[in-house]
């Protein structure tokens, strides 16, 4: 099938993070510090809550297949999509990349044998779980039917399901990630091996300081609004309830404050995955890398410019309205200035079809169709008639699920052989991800149409002209899940059975790849010192990729 | 280690500050200045917080890293109480005084009037 | 357990360690600040919209208690900067005295609020039932001044007529004041647990010239909730105080 030559069979190294034992086998895992364990820790529990997220979603579509809403009472389908939010941004979205990855990579790609406060970050899984178990135990009695978004007084005051465990779950988890991006700032200030200076970090790293700084500065803020919401319910005090004087409005912007900067901490790390991943299979230099850096910290400060674009139709003051419309096409401009380097670097590159690369691809133009509709919504005239229909879910999905979803499963792809010494089927996994793609497009972007023909979200039924969209939607859902199933049971399989990948299969320059694959507990055996510039495919004597040199054609696990 | 060392005597002016503001920020407040009085509050307290983030805090002797974290974080709760502030202070103005702005049957049954 | 001086192991050197466990802290502050900052925020926007309540609610506060106890406080600021100080220059036995002098002044703070907390509780100022802003001046006690109660029931008569919801909007400030008093006292438990560890620690003689970091970050964290004082006691205590 290829024409390079057959490379002989690898295998695993001898002693790695994943064998090495200190106590007994469990206790090794739930009191380990080691930032790679706690990473597949997280990952354990992302893929559990991304589980129970998508089985709600199942439901809703389900459901949603007949105008006058075939599954659930209508009280239940509230519950559905609001519980589905919750899980899904809260427990899945948030943490997936930043725990998972950032957690396992960043210490690898600066060259430091972990992060700064590995106790901490130990401490920040435990708060997870804590959060979570809350969250569950809301959705288990009675189940939570605010919307995500809790406005008030409903959440505050009137709503009969589970509010206050789910407050305080969700209060516990932003702890979690305020932890976790106190540890990635500290890190990536003070760790950074000699010669890494901040112009060398892999554009993944400086996504994560971004998405850090996000974290730092916004959580705070949900954590005592959503305080304040509980209060309000345990006690009837009334900053949110207009009968008593408050005000919900003030609940939306303290709320938005942070729930919109927390869309970037979601996308953020993903669109730090596409940069590690386009150069790899386009075997060239990103370009335009400081403007990608520069770009990341960009959208993190002017995220925070924009948030009462959710709140335009509350009435509040149209001079804010304007000022944050506004607002937020500027933030746009930096996520455009990423495209346009990410398609620049593909120009004359050597492309290479392999599933991070599809995962990519298929992220950089949903993301597009994800962040252009944004812009419509950004408009003050058109919010009012595309407000709170299936138009924003349909957006909101395309980016979440298009962009930030295909990160994280493209990170998988790129980056399973480092994590677990081996490969996965090629062939399978690329149809896996066209599938997903096919799935997606499916499932979403009938709801734009539903959405600008009027069809409101968050209702359990709809006119029967709005069927046939329907359904279209319910079963690209079905394909959809299988594209998420495929990964799942192939990668589990590739544990045990996939082809031993070696160090660095792709290959790539990150500084992570020069270590075994799976990694030593301490990463490093010497601390390393850097020499090279970032993605520089042509001067890489150290990892065989030397000037004038043929670039290998990335392994892969067909045989 | 070498860092700076602030002296006993740098703390007590400092603390000797901090008193004579919190004794005029007391004055002040049984004083009319009207519209002001808020204003004159808070500079107070802001210079108070400045002192105290300067030379208990060692800021002034610490990194530039450091200093930035410090105005960073002021950034931001400017941004959060600005912008919010720009929604509520550019709105047309409904308040009648004298009149309650609560509807009769909103009243809730929880709290005693 | 790390000993004196001792290196983790994700370190390269002490001064890397010193280095990240300050930033650490300085980080944790800034989120502190917004979270602090939420409050203050919705503080801000009620007071614009129920000012004559606020000044009600403000002026059954007793300014001694206030005032002195935010004596009290920047004194601990200073006990504990002196504390820093004394283990920069290796006078380990002041680094103790130091300590237990903040601790002492900090649960002076606490005592002083428990005592304020009681009144507002015999006033009928708790938010929920039961509140009542004229509860007060209609039920005077042996060691109430009455002339001091005639005004005070004057202000809120003249405060219903221009705000008829006056014990809702009462009701508002007193939430955010217990809020904004309450969660700064609980960061002072949480302080005053750490200074307890400090101690200890002192005791043994673990803070040195070359090893204080501990120190130094619990004082970061103690001089920040001294400053979240410093703006609460204005703008809690101090409002429409020359009528």
């Amino acid at each position: 099938m290829s024409d390079t030559p057959t490379i002989p069979a690898l295998e695993l190294p001898h002693k790695h993070y994943l064998n090495a034992t200190y106590g007994s086998g469990l206790r090794s895992w739930l009191l380990t510090t080691d930032h790679k364990r706690i990473a597949l820790l997280y990952l354990c529990s992302v893929t559990v809550f991304f589980f129970i997220g998508g089985v709600l979603a199942t439901m809703i579509r389900i459901h949603l297949l007949t105008p006058s809403g075939a599954l659930v009472t209508p009280e239940t389908y509230n519950k559905l999509f609001t519980m589905h939010g919750v899980a899904m941004i809260f427990f899945f979205l948030i943490p997936s990349i930043p725990a998972v990855f950032g957690n396992f990579l960043i210490p690898l790609m600066i060259g430091a044998k972990d992060l700064a406060f590995p106790k901490i970050n130990l401490l920040s899984w435990y708060i997870y779980l804590i959060g979570g178990c809350f969250v569950l135990y809301s959705f288990s009695t009675g189940g939570l039917d605010t919307g995500w978004t809790f406005y008030t007084p409903l959440s505050s005051v009137y709503s009969n399901s589970a509010v206050t465990p789910a407050v305080i779950g969700i209060f516990i988890n932003g702890f979690s990630s305020i932890l976790t991006g106190l540890n990635f700032i500290v890190t990536i200030h003070t760790m950074r091996a000699p010669g890494m200076t901040w112009f060398r970090m892999p554009l993944f790293v400086w996504a994560h300081y971004a998405t850090s700084l996000v974290m730092i500065l916004g959580t705070p803020v949900i954590a005592i609004t959503l305080l304040l919401a509980g209060l309000e319910r345990m006690f009837h005090l009334g900053f949110f309830n207009p009968a008593l004087g408050g005000d919900p409005i003030l609940f939306q912007h303290l709320f938005w404050f942070y729930s919109h900067p927390a869309v970037y901490i979601m996308i953020l790390p993903a669109m730090g995955v596409i940069s590690e991943i386009i150069p790899t299979f386009a075997r060239k230099p990103i370009f335009g890398y400081s403007f990608i850096a520069g770009s990341s910290i960009a959208i993190a400060v002017i995220g925070f410019l924009v948030w009462a674009h959710h709140m335009f139709v509350t009435g509040e003051s149209t001079y804010a309205a304007l000022t944050f419309s506004f607002l937020s096409y500027v933030v746009a401009i930096p996520s455009a200035v990423k495209v346009f380097n990410w398609t620049s670097t593909l120009y004359k590159g050597s492309i290479s079809w392999d599933p991070p690369m599809i995962y990519a691809l298929g992220f950089i133009g949903l993301f597009v169709i994800g962040g252009l509709t944004g812009l419509f919504l950004a408009c003050l005239g058109l919010d009012i008639h595309i407000h709170d229909t299936y138009f924003v879910v349909a957006h909101f999905h395309y980016i979440m699920v298009g962009g930030a979803v295909m990160g994280y499963v493209g990170a998988l792809h790129f980056w399973w052989p480092k994590i677990t010494g081996r490969l996965y089927p090629r062939a399978l996994s690329r149809f896996a991800a066209i599938i997903l793609f096919i799935g997606f497009n499916l499932t979403f972007f009938p709801q734009f149409i539903l959405g600008y023909l009027g069809m409101p979200r968050r209702y359990h039924t709809y006119p029967p002209e709005f069927q046939v969209l329907n359904v279209l939607s319910t079963a690209g859902a079905s394909i959809l899940a299988l594209g998420y199933l495929l990964p799942m049971s192939y990668l589990t399989w590739s544990m045990r059975y996939g082809k031993v990948a070696g160090s660095n299969p792709w290959p790539a320059t990150g500084l992570e790849w020069k270590t075994d694959s799976p990694p030593l507990t301490e990463n490093f055996e010497v601390t390393p010192e850097v020499t090279w510039e970032p993605y520089d495919f042509k001067n890489r004597p150290d990892l065989g990729l030397a000037t004038g040199a043929p670039l290998p054609a990335p392994a892969h696990g067909d045989d | 280690m070498s860092e700076h060392i602030v002296s006993p005597k740098v703390y007590a002016i400092i603390f000797l500050t901090l008193m004579i503001g919190t004794a005029i920020t007391v004055w002040a407040a049984f004083q009319n200045f009207g519209k002001f009085n808020i204003v004159i509050a808070l500079v107070i307290a802001s210079i108070k917080a400045t002192l105290v983030v300067l030379y208990f805090m060692h800021a002034r002797y610490s990194p530039r890293r450091t200093q930035l974290v410090i105005v960073c974080s002021v950034f931001w709760l400017a941004i959060m109480l600005v912008l919010t502030l720009a929604d509520y202070g550019t709105r047309a103005h409904d308040l009648q005084p004298g009149v309650s702005r609560l509807t009769p049957r909103a009243t809730s049954h929880f709290i005693q009037a | 357990m790390h000993r004196t001086g001792e290196l983790y192991g994700q370190f390269e050197t002490l001064g890397q360690q010193k280095e990240s466990a300050t930033l650490g802290m300085w980080v944790f502050l800034v989120t502190e600040v917004l979270f602090f900052g939420g409050l203050f925020m919705t503080y801000t926007i009620n007071r614009r919209a129920f000012s004559t309540a606020f000044g009600i609610g403000s002026n059954t506060l007793d300014i001694t208690l206030g005032a002195g106890n935010t004596v009290v406080l920047i004194m601990s600021s200073l006990t504990m900067a002196m504390a820093v100080w004394s283990a920069q220059v290796g006078k380990k036995k002041l680094v103790s005295i130091f300590l237990i002098a903040t601790l002492g002044l900090g649960t002076v703070f606490l005592g002083v609020k428990a005592i304020e907390y009681k009144q507002k509780y015999d006033h009928h100022l708790i938010p929920g039932h039961g509140f009542d802003m004229r509860y007060r001046s209609a039920h005077p006690t042996a060691s109430d001044d009455l002339r001091e109660l005639a005004r005070e029931k004057q202000e809120v008569e003249t405060a219903i007529k221009s705000d008829p919801d006056i014990n809702y909007h009462g009701q508002l400030y007193f939430s955010l004041y217990f809020g904004m008093t309450g969660l700064h006292a609980l960061h002072m438990i949480v302080g005053a647990g750490l200074l307890l560890w400090l101690i200890k620690g002192s005791f043994a003689g673990r803070y040195t010239p070359q090893y204080n970091t501990p120190v130094e970050i619990v004082g970061l964290y103690w001089h920040f909730v001294d400053i979240v004082w410093i703006y609460l006691f204005p703008l809690l205590y101090l409002i429409d105080r020359h009528h």
